[in-house]
């Protein structure tokens, strides 16, 4: 899976959480909680999600520092290449 | 024999819209089954039966906007089946929704009665000169439904769903399918000649706010509201959080909010007078905690369904059932007897909102439990000082029920559920 594979992946579950959301004109360097209003059972959703059709398991810990969906990409990158 | 009638699903409630039957005469229902979608200020709910029986006969077509307590279907024995309703049969009024009154717009009266009250019967009108069946024909010839041994309509579980959208009763239909049973190509026939399908999930963001005005300022209007704050130390609860999220997948994970809705009803049963409904009788408590949870929707709305019993709950079954609420408020999908009447209710703001949130008591309830956002601040600990996660939990509560003594040793009692985690 290529980068816009992927991340065509994560804004569909993110629509999926928030269907506000207008992944059109997504900022991809947006911090997700505050820009994109995702609280703690959104992003708790979108992590299951992620889970479910990837296989990662983002630990709570790697999360906390996961602000942005650009920085999501990196780490969900990293692991599905290891 | 008993009258299904439209619910009341709050205090602010005066009609709703029948959407959809999602069962037809003839059809066996089962207590809890839900029967029906109406449509109210707070989006499109589903509706349940409370007892068991067949629906002999469906009073109300969908579209139609009837107010709380018109009788909508007739639930029996089943026999006395009647799928054309003559219009004598019809025990109550029908309003058709264009002329029907705003569900909220009108303002209660002063001194109007408590929501616990029954509604009073409306008087008949002129019944609609031609009762619009509840259910379109199939074009071709009066079909019957394939009946299986159970007695239950054969149809594919893709053609129940749509079926259900769509507002057409199986019953109505001829199944083309294995055994003549119904499948999806069967409802594609009569989609064309259907009103609309359900909206689902959706809702007027003007009409709830209508709604939530007229709650609120009733329960301004009425309840002597008193207010008590305290901070709590989440340390313990944190470090435990920690620990049991650590090994586990995100879909097995519990939230912070999972143990502070535990923990307050866990209060709330040793503290009963901050539990149940306030109504023409003075109080009367509740048997057990269900447990309200403000939800805020996207688009700037807030609904408050309920967790059942939610005490008795273990963690992982209460973070379930959290997760399947709060996702069925945004999408559509809540149940009557979730919205109907929460025993007492709890704000919780999240990590965006600010330390404290003093609540407006949602009428009839008589205690609003608010969380505000947890954060690290400087804490006495024994001698020292430490940087801790702690939370401001308020009370706002019913002084016709109880004093800020009972408030603040109810408030304590959270505190100290929220030192025990392993224990919740």
């Amino acid at each position: 899976m290529n980068r816009d594979q992927l991340r065509a992946l994560v804004l569909e579950e993110l629509t999926t959480i928030a269907p506000d959301i207008d992944t059109a004109h997504f900022d991809d360097r947006a911090r997700l909680r505050d820009e994109y209003d995702l609280d703690s059972m959104d992003a708790l959703n979108l992590l299951t999600a992620l889970h479910q059709r990837l296989g990662v398991s983002i630990p709570e810990s790697d999360y906390a520092g996961l602000h942005s969906l650009q920085a999501l990409l990196d780490y969900l990158e990293t692991q599905l290449e290891t | 024999m008993s009258d299904f009638l439209m619910p009341s699903l709050g205090a602010d409630m005066e009609a709703g819209t029948l959407v959809a039957w999602q069962v037809a005469p003839g059809d066996r229902v089962t207590k809890g089954q839900v029967v029906a979608v109406v449509e109210t200020a707070k989006g499109a709910i589903d509706v349940e039966v409370f007892e068991s029986g067949v629906v002999e006969a469906c009073y109300v077509a969908p579209d139609t906007k009837v107010p709380v307590g018109t009788p909508l279907a007739r639930i029996g024995s089943g026999e006395r089946i009647i799928t054309e309703i003559p219009a004598a049969e019809i025990p109550a009024a029908e309003i058709p929704a264009t002329e029907a009154p705003a569900a909220v717009a009108t303002p209660t009266a002063e001194g109007a009665a408590p929501a616990t009250a029954p509604p009073p019967r409306p008087e008949p009108v002129v019944a609609p000169a031609t009762a619009p069946p509840p259910r379109p024909e199939p074009v071709a010839a009066p079909a019957t439904a394939p009946v299986a041994a159970d007695g239950r309509v054969m149809a594919s579980p893709a053609a129940r769903r749509r079926a259900r959208e769509l507002g057409v009763a199986l019953t109505s239909l001829g199944g083309s399918g294995p055994e003549g049973a119904i499948v999806l190509r069967d409802l594609e026939q009569v989609a064309g000649g259907v009103p609309r399908p359900v909206t689902r999930g959706g809702f007027d963001p003007d009409e709830m706010r209508r709604a939530i005005a007229a709650t609120m300022s009733r329960a301004k209007r009425e309840i002597p509201h008193y207010y008590l704050a305290t901070t709590v130390d989440l340390h313990a609860a944190e470090r435990w959080l920690t620990d049991y999220n650590r090994e586990r997948p995100p879909e097995a994970r519990l939230l912070m909010s999972a143990l502070l809705m535990k923990a307050t009803a866990r209060a709330l049963v040793r503290y009963p007078d901050l539990n149940g409904h306030y109504g023409e009788q003075g109080f009367q408590g509740a048997e057990r905690v269900d447990l309200g949870m403000a939800i805020h929707l996207r688009g700037g709305g807030l609904i408050a369904p309920a967790l059942a019993d939610a005490a008795t709950l273990d963690l992982p079954t209460l973070m379930t059932r959290l997760q399947d609420l709060v996702q069925r408020a945004r999408r559509g999908g809540l149940r009557a007897s979730e919205i109907g009447s929460p025993t007492a209710t709890v704000t919780a703001l999240g990590e965006r909102g600010v330390d404290t949130v003093y609540g407006v008591i949602h009428p009839p309830q008589v205690a609003m439990i608010g969380f505000g956002s947890p954060r690290r601040r400087p804490m006495a600990v024994d001698e020292l000082l430490a940087v801790r996660l702690a939370v401001d939990v308020s009370l706002a509560a019913d002084h016709r029920v109880c004093d800020g003594h009972l408030g603040a040793q109810f408030l304590n009692e959270i505190d100290a559920q929220l030192q025990h985690p392993e224990a919740l």
